[in-house]
């Protein structure tokens, strides 16, 4: 047996190798269920019920996956210019640092200049915060995917910090958060009594924005080639050093703006849980989407029900719900052989 | 607190070794992967599973060894299915890897919750006691810290040797790291390239699985949620920061708990000073400055990240 690749890849083959990891992905997670001994029907029900059943449960999977958008682009980007960037959470929380210091007080606008102000000190740090794993992979040649992870830790500690300490709201009851985001800065709500916030439409705006700049702009075509054949694009006169810093600024600027959609939309203010692992989360979303900025909405949307879902089965049928974390990770395995297949057919002999 | 009181103190000599174990596990397991061309970020991952499997074991009245080598078994089963995707389809070693990560680490968390379902406080068990080898455990501080440890410490400071004439003065060795370098030079000389990375890989991933259950079943006598605490990635740095090379491996493993420990004595001496956070930021900010630092002379195995495919160049 072995692999021939294809010449071409007609776009249904394509759009089939997610489906196909979501459908391995739940049947082998279907074996978890019968070890935990629940019905796997019902099981399995429950998770649709929870995830989309309702006008409530459907609100709070479009919540969940308004992060996701952010974080699955960011990797996205990144992993276009083969930019290893598994810093996504730190730069989360980079964002939603910037966010909390913006938002609570230390500008006063109106909130039409507020929230683009808050987008944009967020973006800048989270850039920031990945820059300096890529001036350090450009200019010393030290690996990008090790110093995203251990940056991430970094990044953890001083939010605990500030929250135990400088930024501790003292009327939270010695919860530690930080102070409320001024009423200007918080994203405004978009469907009456639900959580659903502005932070979405957000999202899909980076999207779209994301998928012209990729595809229609010179930037985008550099960051492709890049990544594609870096040998070939420093032959065909690509600024590569450039590029790729470019790329950074980007992916880190739209991982941040996940925390501030947790910040200034979901929460209301900052504290240490905003994020349960939004920024590795982000890496499942993007392999899901196959890196298409357009397919990112799809598969942020997809895992947050299936995160949505979980609850409310571990609910139902009393399974805990790190069932989601096992589901997403076998999903982001079973894409990775499924999108081989669209690139190669196997021939016997 | 008297910093020269400290460095001729048993405890911080004892702690120092102590710390480092899990680390030599980890980066002895990454190295031999790396070797044979292939980056394992599963690691994370892998730890964390070996903490959770070794530590169940015993809980439901395994015997401690027993513990230690099912613990490696499942090590090298996620290095198996590591390699299937890795090596034999030749997938992206950094997605895989990530993927391994994701997968191992809640899976253990699920088996955990379900396993236990009901409890708040992590229940104990009766870990590794601390072995006085005669002798050697007389020596004053040197060897009261050295030789004082548990078993799984000893194991650890011989896998080192062992790597390290297995690696270079062996025909397996050599093959090791001919696939890691040249791996069409290797196929050229009949090596199974494949198999050898995908052994290699297994090897590797059992022993940071045994590098888990360190943590569990040895120096601490429960298992925690979020245990390894990036453990694995420092791991990581820490093979770059060795060069590839286990004796320099045992080194800097050495070398950063002893940080380690020194960083939790200056924190106890000067709480009001600095905030404790900015202590337990240390090992992460000292594990990039090691990659700055050793960056102009890390010489990479040639074909590390390269898939190879029969047939293709």
């Amino acid at each position: 047996m072995r692999l021939e690749p294809r010449t071409e890849a007609t776009f249904w083959l394509r759009a089939m190798a997610p489906i196909l990891a979501v459908i391995v992905a739940l049947a082998l997670c279907g074996f978890l269920i019968l070890w935990a001994g629940a019905p796997l029907l019902e099981a399995y029900a429950a998770l649709a019920r929870g995830a989309l059943g309702s006008r409530f449960a459907l609100s709070e999977t479009l919540t969940r996956a308004t992060p996701l958008i952010f974080t699955g682009l960011a990797v996205a980007v990144a992993f276009r210019a083969k930019l290893w960037n598994i810093g996504g959470e730190g730069q989360l929380y980079a964002g939603a640092l910037a966010a909390t210091w913006v938002g609570t007080g230390a500008i006063d606008l109106p909130a039409y200049l507020m929230i683009p102000a808050i987008f944009s000190a967020a973006a800048l740090a989270g850039g920031l915060l990945l820059l300096l794993p890529t001036l350090l992979k450009i200019r010393l040649k030290v690996d990008e995917v090790v110093t995203t992870l251990l940056l991430n830790f970094v990044v953890l500690l001083f939010v605990n910090y500030l929250l135990f300490g400088p930024w501790k709201d003292p009327l939270s009851m010695g919860w530690p958060q930080a102070a409320p985001i001024v009423d200007s800065g918080l994203l405004p709500n978009l469907v009456d009594r639900t959580r659903l916030h502005f932070g979405l439409l957000a999202g899909l705006v980076a999207s779209v924005a994301v998928w012209i700049v990729m595809r229609f702009t010179h930037w985008g075509f550099e960051i492709r080639a890049v990544g594609l054949n870096t040998p070939a694009a420093v032959f065909a006169g690509i600024p590569v050093n450039a590029t790729v810093v470019r790329t950074a600024l980007l992916s880190g600027g739209l991982a941040a703006c996940a925390g501030v959609t947790e910040v200034c939309g979901t929460k209301g203010y900052l504290t240490l849980d905003i994020s349960p692992g939004f920024g590795y989360t982000g890496i499942a979303v993007a392999m899901l989407a196959g890196l298409h900025p357009l397919g990112v909405v799809v598969s942020a949307v997809f895992v947050a029900a299936i995160y949505n879902g979980a609850d409310s089965m571990s609910r139902a049928v009393g399974i805990s719900n790190y069932l989601a974390d096992v589901m997403t990770a076998v999903a982001l395995l079973a894409v990775l052989v499924s999108s081989l297949l669209v690139q190669y057919r196997i021939r016997r002999g | 607190m008297d910093l020269l009181e400290m460095f001729v103190s048993v405890g911080f000599w004892a702690a120092t070794v102590r710390m480092a174990t899990p680390l030599i596990f980890g980066t002895i397991g990454e190295l031999i992967c790396e070797r044979a061309g292939v980056l394992n970020l599963g690691i994370e991952g892998i730890m964390t599973f070996g903490a959770m499997i070794a530590w169940m074991w015993v809980y439901q009245g395994g015997d401690l060894w027993m513990a230690v080598a099912v613990a490696a078994g499942c090590g090298a089963a996620w290095g198996l299915l590591h390699a299937t995707f890795s090596v034999y389809l030749g997938l992206s070693q950094h997605v895989t890897g990530i993927g391994i990560t994701l997968l191992a680490s809640s899976l253990s968390y699920f088996s955990f919750r379900l396993l236990l379902p009901d409890v708040s406080t992590p229940p104990k068990i009766e870990p590794f006691e601390p072995i006085a080898l005669p002798g050697l455990s007389e020596i004053p501080v040197l060897g009261e810290a050295l030789f004082t440890q548990t078993a799984l410490t000893y194991l650890a400071l011989a896998t080192v040797p062992l790597c390290w004439y297995v690696l270079y003065r062996t025909p397996l060795g050599l093959a090791v790291r001919m696939v890691g370098e040249n791996p069409m030079a290797a196929a050229s000389q009949g090596l199974d390239v494949l198999a050898i990375r995908t052994g290699a890989v297994c090897a590797g991933s059992a022993l940071m699985s045994v590098g888990g259950a360190f943590l569990t079943i040895s120096v601490f006598d429960a298992f925690y949620f979020e245990m390894i605490n990036g453990r694995g990635w420092i791991c990581i740095a820490l093979v770059i920061f060795a060069s590839w090379r286990p004796g320099k491996a045992l080194f800097g493993a050495l070398l950063f708990a002893a940080f380690d420990a020194l960083q939790i004595r200056v924190q106890q001496a000067s709480s009001t000073l600095i905030p404790y956070q900015f202590f337990l930021m240390l090992p992460y900010v000292l594990s990039i400055v090691a990659l700055i630092i050793m960056s102009r002379k890390a010489a990479y195995p040639k074909a590390l990240l390269v898939p190879f495919r029969r047939g293709e160049r």
